[in-house]
């Protein structure tokens, strides 16, 4: 037996406490959070956006830690296309609600499917910031980014991100949302050691299961061997 | 024309002319900032004095939205009926501030430089009128027809869909809502808003056991006549754009959010009056004078004080509320009115009854008659949520696993 009306009552001494705990911990208001950069780092009017008329900010990366914005294609640093991680699998392509992503794939001269894409294009102008294709992606190559100053006068070619706008290296990643890519890296760190560590046990097996097979091969040769010979005497 | 007759009318509405829709202003701006805090934000911050980095908070931000409301263009859809489109909003404001005159405010002391002019106000404003209840439920009737003009000449489907949630909404919560008002008019034997003030100088309706009832009922009843959240469905966003006025830009917009302001300021004055002892307060004492009963107040102005402190506390409710609850369904909405609220609220009136006629000048009745209302209550309250929840089973899928 609960009492008639207490849910409401509890959902108020939420808000209550989100109400004055935002007065008093900064850390609660996570629109306006610039505490975890560097100072060095730290955009000139740091806390707000935009603080005053005609100031820009001198880094439009990220205005927190928390702001996600528009997906992003991530590489392992140098030459972007020889490392990026995309596979041109097209699973966020088919996955994404507003279908705001369009992926060809590439080949080389012969014909052949070389494992990443031609054509990457994002319409930002589409794209509802989901994180659908994030959380779909097999390869940890899409991730959000949080550019945040993407106006433009030219409404739809500007609006619509082609693969080298969106390819992004590891360390930039690592710079806006620092916990997010170690969690990431560590993730697929522990991944590639996993399927290792398979790929050896599954090598172990097989050399293991190859040995038995000769061995009781050898065996049955012996028994048949013998077996000949206890019919003999029969 | 008597120019006598024009200044008095001018005295008696100029203060609420210029009182209340500058209130508005501040509740908006009130009600920004405390939803935004809510929600982990800072809410408006930037507007202050024009021309100066001085910024207050952000409460310049109503007067810069009320310019920006001004110089908008005017859309009126194509196939809109023009007429009633323009019509809608001017009627959806005026019943509101109508029915502000029914509350008990003497702002006799605004002309406190001429004794002639006070006297003027103090004979004009019509709170003494002896129906104001009465008048103040029939006049607040006519916003539903504002709104549902609005959705009819807007020609929208959302725009209709809003109007018609809108109908059903305030026609349903009406009757919770006047049949705990009754109780109050029946206690004090009178529909005058003075009267009933006066009737709670030694207790607040609100502290007898039917009082909370009935104002619990009320208020509720109140946020869905003032299309408040959690019974925000005629403009519900997520569901119909912006539902009846969603055709509506500019500054027939603006009229539209003034009136629902000015309404629920209205509503929360006449929750005010009839339950929390309207402008009585410390400083505030009923006398009798000549075998009737007189609001003395220390210095003029105090009792205004202490309504619009009293509707400013009901005001923050509903905005900790509207922070709090999400949206109700349609089915849930109508449910919730005539399947819980009204079997509620009419046997709320039995139980005032009940209480009225037990003598309860010794604590003792008093512990008793507070118990076995409030018990009834609550046992009828708990059986009619149980009888009208649904059984709820976990979800079946169809075709996943």
């Amino acid at each position: 037996m609960s009492i008639l009306g207490a849910g409401i009552f509890k959902g108020m001494a939420v808000t209550l406490k989100n109400f004055v705990g935002s007065y008093f911990d900064k850390d609660r208001l996570t629109t306006n959070d610039y505490s975890w950069r560097p100072d060095d780092k730290l955009p000139q009017n740091a806390g707000e956006y935009p603080k005053e008329e005609g100031e820009q900010l001198s880094d439009t990366t990220t205005v927190t830690k928390y702001s996600r914005n528009f997906p992003m294609l991530l590489h392992d640093g140098g030459e972007p296309m020889d490392t990026v991680r995309c596979v041109a699998c097209q699973i966020c392509e088919r996955e994404c609600p507003p279908q705001c992503i369009y992926i060809e794939k590439d080949y080389d001269e012969n014909g052949k499917y070389i494992k990443r894409p031609a054509v990457f294009d994002i319409d930002v102008s589409v794209c509802m910031s989901c994180q659908i294709c994030v959380e779909v992606c097999p390869f940890d190559a899409i991730v959000m980014n949080s550019q945040f100053e993407l106006s433009t006068p030219n409404r739809f070619g500007g609006l619509l991100l082609r693969r080298d706008d969106l390819l992004k290296s590891n360390d930039y990643y690592h710079q806006i949302h620092p916990e997010e890519a170690s969690a990431r890296d560590q993730k697929m760190a522990e991944e590639k050691a996993a399927k290792e560590a398979k790929k050896k046990a599954a090598a172990e097996s097989a050399k293991k299961r190859a040995e038995e097979k000769a061995k009781a091969e050898a065996e049955a040769k012996a028994k048949d061997e013998a077996g000949g010979k206890t019919e003999d005497t029969e | 024309m008597n120019l006598d007759l024009i200044k008095d009318i001018l005295v008696a509405t100029v203060p609420l002319l210029i009182i209340f829709p500058s209130l508005f202003a501040f509740t908006t701006w009130l009600e920004r900032k405390a939803l935004a805090r809510i929600q982990n934000r800072i809410g408006p911050n930037k507007v202050g004095i024009p021309c100066t980095r001085i910024s207050l908070f952000g409460l310049g931000q109503p007067a810069a939205d009320g310019i920006k409301m001004i110089f908008k263009e005017d859309i009126v859809p194509r196939g809109a009926d023009r007429l009633f489109h323009l019509l809608a909003p001017i009627l959806a404001l005026i019943p509101a501030m109508l029915v502000l005159c029914f509350l008990p405010l003497d702002f006799s002391f605004f002309a406190f430089w001429d004794e002639g002019i006070a006297e003027d106000i103090k004979a004009v404003q019509s709170f003494a009128l002896d129906g104001a209840v009465i008048f103040f439920f029939a006049i607040t009737g006519l916003n539903t027809l504002a709104i549902f003009m609005a959705g009819w000449a807007s020609r929208n489907k959302y725009s209709l869909l809003g109007g018609m949630r809108a109908i059903a909404q305030m026609v349903s919560y009406e009757i919770p809502l006047v049949l705990s008002a009754v109780i109050v008019v029946m206690y004090v034997g009178s529909l005058n808003a003075e009267k009933i003030v006066l009737a709670q100088d030694t207790l607040w309706f609100v502290f007898t056991p039917w009082g909370l009832a009935a104002f619990v009922i009320f208020f509720i009843a109140a946020l869905a006549e003032t299309n408040r959240s959690p019974f925000d469905l005629p403009e519900a966003e997520s569901e119909i754009i912006a539902g009846y006025f969603t055709e509506y830009s500019g500054f027939k917009f603006a009229l539209f959010f003034l009136g629902e302001y000015i309404a629920m300021f209205a509503i929360s004055g006449l929750a005010v009056v009839l339950f929390l002892g309207g402008s009585l307060g410390p400083g505030v004492t009923v006398e009798l004078v000549d075998g009737a009963k007189e609001l003395e107040s220390a210095f003029a102005g105090l009792p205004i004080i202490w309504l619009l402190a009293k509707i400013f506390a009901l005001i923050a409710v509903m905005i900790w509320l509207r922070g709090t609850l999400p949206r109700l369904r349609v089915d849930q909405l109508m449910a919730f009115a005539w399947k819980f609220l009204l079997p509620l609220s009419i046997l709320n009136i039995l139980v005032a009854g009940f209480a009225y006629f037990i003598p309860q000048e010794n604590i003792g009745p008093k512990v008793a008659v507070w118990t076995v209302s409030l018990g009834i209550l609550y046992a009828a309250a708990k059986g009619l949520n149980s009888l009208n929840r649904a059984d709820v089973k976990p979800r079946e899928y169809k075709y996943a696993e």
